[in-house]
């Protein structure tokens, strides 16, 4: 009971002093604001971006490989040392089709852009694969309407292709797109399938695109100098490691490679991308742990100096609520309730300016910022803790005063 | 008995040098007297009036306040003294200026764990006594020179205190506002109460039963009065 209305006494003292001394009471949480503002408003990026990327990432599924010429994450100057590798091939996909044992399909790509028409429309830009009949298991790339071309169309190199959702809405839009004929970079295909709606992956719009056979492909447009990728699904994600194995001893094998000599080529997996990603963010978090352990630091010393000045100006009334009966650790907490508010009023303006941040972020940006509410509420622990930490030595200067010294204080 | 000060020395040392401020003091003083310390500066009246007010304690003697042993307790327990048995009223008031008069005739009780609802009943009564119901939400920079006082008699007598402690109660008011709180004090003695009063006014102290005059760090004179 005596402790509850002693410490209500506090924070009524505390409110007081922070009422009389509003300028000198905000200059002084400044540091904690910058502290607190910064490390929500990363955390809620990170937050946001994690949100972002893990919907992203979801489209290159956990249970395909990519054997690829060069790796997805790099350093700077491995590109110059990989691109003398020898292209990935056709013929090298057929092989690792005929001899993988945890492969349930294995689909070669390559591309291209160019204009699609159909008779006066026409869209720029399209992203042209060309592919085999395993692209419909690697890809999900079940059609909405109509099919996907079959080993047959592949092997007789027939000109048909599969339009992705936005390319047949643009050109066709409510007529029937199935069977009539467009140009691909001027050559005429056969509209045989339409893809479903699959929205965009990291900006890129993957429904406006066209997928041909492969065969096809080479004849059209060439491609006897450039690589191609091998997709390589497998039947279940645990399978990932046990394939990069089996793949890499093959294409090895395919490839001669002597014991003792490097890889020519890399094999893909999304939890590459996720490590870079965790890199990335893990660096956001050492600068939100950085700058806000530097601004809390700046921020309780200036909550320290700012309670030394007041407990030097309140002299007096320390000497007369001694007088009245005002024990030791009466006086202490008084002080201590005052540092920890501070702290907390900072705290709060932090909160809020993170709030507004991630709102301008999120309205203004493709970069979604959300609040998580654990991250304030243990900033006010933490932070609160720190006025606490900073407030013990102005606080127990106060606390030890003479009564008869303070009093005659002037 | 209510106050017994057997043989109490105080030594202050400044430095390497050892003054002396009291240099035996005894005194006894009963339930409802009302005492007046007087003495040119340096007597030690101050000394004295610190000790018997529990803000500092003897280096030397006895000092028995309602039984308790005063001279041998800590900071906490002079603190729990002073709360309890003490009502101190000051020359320079010696009001919190940023709380309201209410407020500061509450804060003894604060100390001592009060509801606040008795707490603020209590201080409202203290402050009818000394008339100043009407100026109660008031801050001490509205109120005059004599208010403030009659505010600081008020916070000293919430506690109902043993001893009511007055230094130089007078010494900031004009002789007329000066008789208003001496007459205040007077109709708490008739209360039963028991006054020190510290004054180096022989026209005050005459508002006393017992004039005690130190010199030196020493009674001089104990006389009483008619």
């Amino acid at each position: 009971m005596r402790i509850l209305i002693y410490m209500w006494e506090g924070i009524r003292i505390a409110y007081d002093a922070l009422r009389s001394y509003k300028m000198r009471s905000i200059l002084t949480t400044l540091g904690i604001v910058i502290g607190v503002t910064t490390v929500i408003t990363i955390v809620a990026l990170i937050q946001g971006l994690n949100g972002a990327f893990s919907k992203e990432i979801s489209s290159i599924g956990t249970d395909t490989v990519y054997i690829q010429k060069f790796p997805w994450v790099m350093k700077e100057d491995d590109w110059l040392k990989y691109r003398n590798r020898p292209n990935l091939t056709l013929e090298e996909s057929d092989q690792i089709r005929a001899a993988s044992r945890l492969a349930i399909a294995v689909a070669p790509q390559i591309g291209t852009a160019r204009t699609v028409k159909f008779e006066e429309k026409s869209v720029e830009q399209v992203i042209i694969t060309g592919t085999t009949a395993d692209y419909l298991l690697t890809s999900n790339a079940n059609p909405e309407y109509g099919r996907f071309f079959s080993e047959n169309d592949v092997n007789t190199n027939r000109r048909v292709c599969v339009l992705g959702y936005e390319v047949a809405d643009k050109l066709f839009g409510q007529s029937d797109p199935l069977g009539r004929r467009i140009t691909i970079g001027g050559r005429k295909f056969r509209v045989i399938g339409v893809l479903d709606k699959k929205g965009s992956f990291f900006g890129w719009n993957m429904d406006v695109l066209a997928i041909i056979p492969i065969g096809a492909f080479r004849s059209a447009f060439g491609a006897q100098r450039r690589s191609i990728e091998i997709e390589v699904k497998l039947a279940s994600p645990d399978q990932i490691e046990e394939a990069e194995y089996e793949l890499t001893g093959l294409m090895r094998h395919i490839r001669k490679l002597t014991p003792g000599k490097e890889n020519n080529f890399a094999i893909n997996k999304q939890s590459m991308l996720l490590d870079t990603y965790n890199q990335l963010t893990g660096t956001l978090w050492a600068v939100a742990i950085g700058v806000g352990a530097i601004s809390l630091l700046v921020g309780g010393i200036g909550i320290m100096n700012i309670l030394l000045v007041s407990v030097t100006e309140r002299t007096r009334e320390i000497g007369i609520r001694k007088a009245l009966g005002a024990r030791k650790s009466d006086i202490l907490w008084q002080f201590l309730i005052e540092a920890m508010m501070i702290c907390a009023l900072g705290v709060l303006i932090g909160i809020l300016l993170a709030v507004g941040i991630a709102k301008l972020v999120a309205a203004t940006t493709p970069v979604p910022a959300a609040i998580t509410w654990w991250v304030a509420i243990l900033g006010l622990f933490f932070v609160v803790a720190i006025g606490l930490f900073f407030g013990i030595y102005p606080a127990s200067k106060a606390a030890r005063l003479n009564p008869i010294e303070a009093l005659r204080y002037e | 008995m209510l106050i017994k000060l057997e043989k109490i020395e105080k030594v202050y040392e400044i430095g390497a040098v050892q003054v002396p401020a009291l240099r035996g003091i005894h005194l006894n003083v009963d339930k409802n007297e009302y005492i007046a310390i007087m003495g040119p500066s340096g007597s030690g009246k101050s000394t004295l009036m610190n000790i018997i007010g529990c803000l500092d304690t003897p280096s030397g003697g006895e000092y028995l306040l309602n039984q308790h042993n005063v001279s041998t307790m800590d900071d906490d327990q002079l603190a729990e003294i002073r709360n309890r048995e003490i009502g101190f009223v000051f020359q320079t008031f010696n009001l919190l200026p940023r709380a309201t008069a209410l407020h500061n005739v509450e804060l003894p009780m604060i100390y001592n764990g009060t509801a606040s609802a008795l707490r603020r009943q209590m201080a409202e009564e203290a402050l009818e006594k000394v008339g100043l119901a009407d100026r109660m939400h008031h801050k001490p920079n509205e109120l005059s020179g004599g208010q403030r006082q009659r505010v600081a008699i008020a916070r000293a007598l919430v506690n109902r205190p043993s001893i009511i402690l007055a230094d130089e109660p007078t010494g900031n008011l004009d002789s007329r506002t000066g008789d208003e709180i001496m007459e205040i004090f007077e109709g708490l003695h008739e209360q039963g109460n028991t006054i020190i009063l510290v004054t180096h006014e022989e026209y005050i102290a005459e508002h006393s039963n017992r004039i005690i005059r130190l010199r030196d760090g020493l009674i001089e004179r104990d006389e009483s009065v008619h």
